[in-house]
């Protein structure tokens, strides 16, 4: 597997400054069903992944996604920093194992998704991030090779962030408010969403 | 001194973890080591896993080190942290389902006995039994 250094740091890059600026919409949301933190933590998270810009950028793939995922794990310092990490990190360990993308994508993919599943104790449908990964991973399997990928995963995202309004938390601090969670989107599932479109534009940037 | 299971506290609140910690050395004396941490890598509310490593190794004893958290984040930054220590540490490190208050000095009583690290937590998540 070899991603140009350039491209590897611009997708990085992009994702970082999307989820930074996407910080007070995720507080926002937060706010509404839990501790209002989740904005700043993936902010201070991001800020310092982008301070290791240039060493990530030289490094492999698989390297570069276990780096990304320890920084998260060690500086967001909420629930999100060893979920997002975990993500990352299991990522990095999977493509180590693997040939490498495209054609195993959906297969690394999978891996980081059931690793937060299992750090997290939680299933789709418990208002989570993982009621956007889930969807998206789907999308990966199903429109593998598809010239429409890119778009396919983003609107795959967006959709499955407006379906956690309706369902109701029983996982995380959100799980306090019982019924009372239903009719607001999750914070987590929206940073997940913001992510995977970051990273679908630059690629799309660079066709 | 025979050793005692060590007893990490880790609140979103470093006022919270310390007052928890203070507690149980008043409860319980000095014997079984204590050691707490709280807030987030800026000194926010919310938890660290570079704190919770340190914390762990400060309290470190042979015969393990049993956790007590608040909330959620607290106990997943706290198994973060457990995967992270050197690998012969990793299955010597407990997360009680636990009350932080009650679950340290219930802990710490039953290390103070000598106690196995299991006995410890078990008597801790006791308190969440009921």
């Amino acid at each position: 597997m070899s991603v140009q250094p350039e491209t590897l740091k611009s997708l990085v890059k992009a994702a970082a400054e999307q989820v930074i600026a996407s910080a007070p919409e995720l507080t926002a949301l937060d706010q509404a069903i839990g501790d209002g933190d989740h904005g700043a933590n993936m902010k201070r998270g991001f800020e310092a992944v982008l301070g290791k810009l240039d060493s990530i950028g030289a490094q492999p793939l698989d390297e570069a996604l276990k780096t990304i995922g320890k920084t998260l794990v060690m500086t967001v310092g909420g629930a999100s920093g060893p979920l997002y990490g975990t993500f990352f990190m299991a990522a990095g360990d999977a493509l180590s194992q693997k040939r490498g993308l495209p054609e195993d994508m959906a297969e690394v993919f999978a891996c980081a998704v059931g690793a937060v599943s299992a750090r997290g104790r939680s299933q789709p449908g418990e208002k989570t991030m993982l009621d956007v990964l889930f969807p998206v991973l789907e999308t990966l399997k199903a429109e593998a090779g598809s010239p429409d990928l890119l778009d396919r995963v983003r609107v795959s995202a967006s959709a499955a962030v407006e379906r956690t309004a309706p369902m109701q938390a029983t996982k995380g601090r959100a799980a306090f408010l019982g019924a009372r969670s239903v009719g607001h989107v999750d914070p987590g599932a929206r940073s997940s969403c913001v992510l995977l479109h970051a990273v679908c534009d630059t690629l799309e940037a660079q066709q | 001194m025979n050793d005692t299971v060590g007893i990490v506290i880790v609140s979103h609140s470093q006022d919270i973890a310390k007052g928890t910690a203070d507690m149980v050395r008043q409860m319980v004396g000095s014997e079984v080591k204590v050691a707490f941490c709280g807030g987030n890598p800026d000194g926010g509310l919310g938890t660290s896993v570079s704190l919770i490593m340190d914390a762990i190794n400060n309290a470190w004893s042979p015969k393990g080190v049993a956790i007590l958290v608040d909330l959620g984040g607290a106990e997943t930054n706290s198994e973060m942290a457990v995967e992270m220590l050197q690998p012969d540490r990793r299955n010597l490190v407990v997360v009680c389902n636990a009350p932080i208050v009650e679950g340290a000095v219930m802990a710490a009583t039953e290390a103070a006995g000598g106690s196995s690290l299991d006995e410890v937590r078990a008597v801790a998540e006791e308190l969440s039994a009921s």
